[in-house]
């Protein structure tokens, strides 16, 4: 089930056979009593953790096991941008591997999760962020992540809806990744899923975690509303409900949670086949390959679990918009939705092992989870194989918030990214 | 939107009009104290599904810090009180205990 191989020999041969001979991509068995690994939280950074445990470090007793659907939390409400423009070493190093990643994972999963590099421009709009993403520019040499700074001028050769003479925040010129783009964010969570259940993990859907179970300081399994699961090892990579999970666990995280929320339009001919993303005025949008103009806002100040967002940031994403792109002003939107988002202090993820013995963490993606899937995985898979961090994870240790190594992305980026 | 009612000046507020202060009765540690209190004081948060004591400024009003109990999971504001209580008002314990009966309590 789910072992054949996709390509375009399948194609002809199911089409001669009135395409009878598809298969579910992955398996939905019940929970087995035990497994080596189990981890909490079927979405884009679970799966991947799950894929690359099998693949690279030969784990393949493992559970994926998630209260919703598979992709249904924020690797289904995300607006697909993938880039690496960071600021600090350990970020750049992690989210460049993800990107890096992304290029040929359609290839790896057997599955089209139709990356887009189409180039992805930071818009300066003012004289701080101007030297801020020059200083990002040459940062980003240094640590092998090829990005450039453009003028104004090819901003506008790049993007021709845009409006760079604006009265309040002209366009001064942009940060430039040229590989960074999209993806396809459902094929990502399920790709990764049909990769793992060829491996012959089990995907538990439906199966929430009600409780953790620990034996002198050691977790032994968890308890969920499909029964109780022993563990060797166990994953919580459940973004903004880790400090839920947490709680089950019997320690705190240094993280908040609140809702982040996106809009598309009604689908229009193709204007703009780049992402742009503006962050002084606080929006950014990038076209779908439907012809929607995928919109991304702000998050709300205060935490929250609703997937919904505030109102007003609905005015003020708008507003921000139509300024810089003027022909969207009449265009409807088509959909609203959120998704609750764990930020940190510093704005960086955690990879962490935790208080309570083989119990590790990959929380505080905040903003920023879909485009560091791979990435994430790779590394929070090495992290859960060996027991310590690798190169990858290691400066994303919760010990950091007592050393108080932070590694801020969030003056680094001004806003949510 | 989210609307409060601001204790000191006793306006119901809109939420855009208020500054969000994250979690209440946070117990400081200072100078002198341990690492880890230090770090629970500065960064370890409850952020709890349900019913969440914080802090607010009615940033376009009076300036003042009061204090809410509101529900994270749907937004239910439960009461409001000043901030110079140091422990949740028992009016507003007493106004989630009405509404959540399975509340544990504040803790």
């Amino acid at each position: 089930m789910g072992n054949r191989r996709y390509s375009m020999f399948a194609v002809a041969r199911e089409a001669m056979r009135f395409h009878a001979g598809w298969e579910r991509a992955w398996k939905s068995p019940e929970p087995k009593k035990r497994y080596d690994v189990v981890v909490v939280g079927a979405g884009g950074h679970g799966l991947a953790t799950a894929y690359y445990l099998g693949k690279v470090h030969g784990i393949t007793n493992v559970a994926v096991i998630e209260k919703g659907w598979l992709g249904g939390g924020n690797t289904g409400r995300n607006t697909t941008i993938i880039r690496s423009n960071y600021l600090q070493d350990p970020s750049a190093a992690i989210y460049e591997k993800a990107r890096g990643l992304y290029e040929d994972l359609s290839q790896d999963l057997n599955y089209n999760v139709m990356f887009s590099p189409r180039g992805l421009l930071m818009l300066a709009q003012s004289e701080h962020e101007m030297r801020g993403y020059k200083r990002t520019v040459y940062a980003n040499n240094l640590q092998g992540v090829e990005t450039r700074w453009i003028e104004r001028n090819e901003v506008k050769d790049l993007v021709p809806i845009i409006n760079i003479d604006g009265p309040r925040y002209p366009v001064l010129g942009a940060l430039y990744q040229e590989r960074g783009g999209t993806a396809r964010h459902d094929a990502v969570a399920w790709g990764y899923a049909r990769g793992c259940s060829n491996m012959g993990m089990d995907i538990i859907q439906q199966c929430e975690v009600t409780g953790v179970r620990t034996e002198n300081g050691k977790v032994v399994g968890v308890d969920t509303s499909k029964g109780s699961i022993d563990c060797g090892k166990l994953a919580m990579v459940v973004a903004g409900h880790s400090s839920v999970l947490a709680e089950m666990a019997g320690f705190r995280l240094p993280i908040e949670s609140a809702a982040l929320q996106a809009w598309v339009s009604e689908p229009i001919k193709p204007c703009m086949d780049v992402v742009v993303m503006a962050n002084l005025v606080h929006g950014y949008m990038s076209q779908s390959d439907k012809g929607e103009m995928v919109i991304g806002g702000g998050t709300d100040g205060f935490n929250n679990y609703t997937q919904r967002g505030s109102w007003h940031h609905v005015e003020e994403t708008v507003r921000a918009l139509v300024e810089t792109f003027p022909m969207i002003s009449r265009l409807k939107m088509l959909r609203q939705w959120g998704g609750i988002v764990d930020m940190t202090g510093d704005r960086s993820p955690i990879l962490s092992k935790t208080p309570v013995e083989n119990i590790f963490v990959n929380c505080g993606w905040g903003t920023g989870g879909f485009k560091s899937i791979p990435g994430s995985g790779w590394a929070m898979a090495e992290l859960v194989a060996k027991g310590e961090p690798g190169p990858l994870a290691a400066d994303f240790g919760l010990n950091r918030f007592i050393e108080g190594r932070f590694i801020d992305e969030s003056v680094a980026a001004g806003v949510a990214h | 939107m989210l609307i409060l009612h601001c204790p000191y000046c006793g306006v119901d507020c809109e939420e855009a009009e208020l500054a969000p202060g994250g979690e209440a009765h946070l117990k400081r540690f200072g100078p002198g104290s341990s690492d880890t209190d230090f770090e629970g004081y500065m960064f370890a948060r409850k952020n709890p599904k349900g019913v969440h004591f914080e802090r607010w400024r009615h940033a376009y009003g009076c300036g003042k810090w009061f204090l809410a109990a509101r529900c994270t999971a749907t937004l239910e504001v439960f009461g409001t009180y000043k901030a110079q209580n140091s422990v949740p008002h028992p009016d507003v314990i007493a106004a989630v205990k009405a509404r959540r009966p399975d509340w544990e309590g504040y803790k």
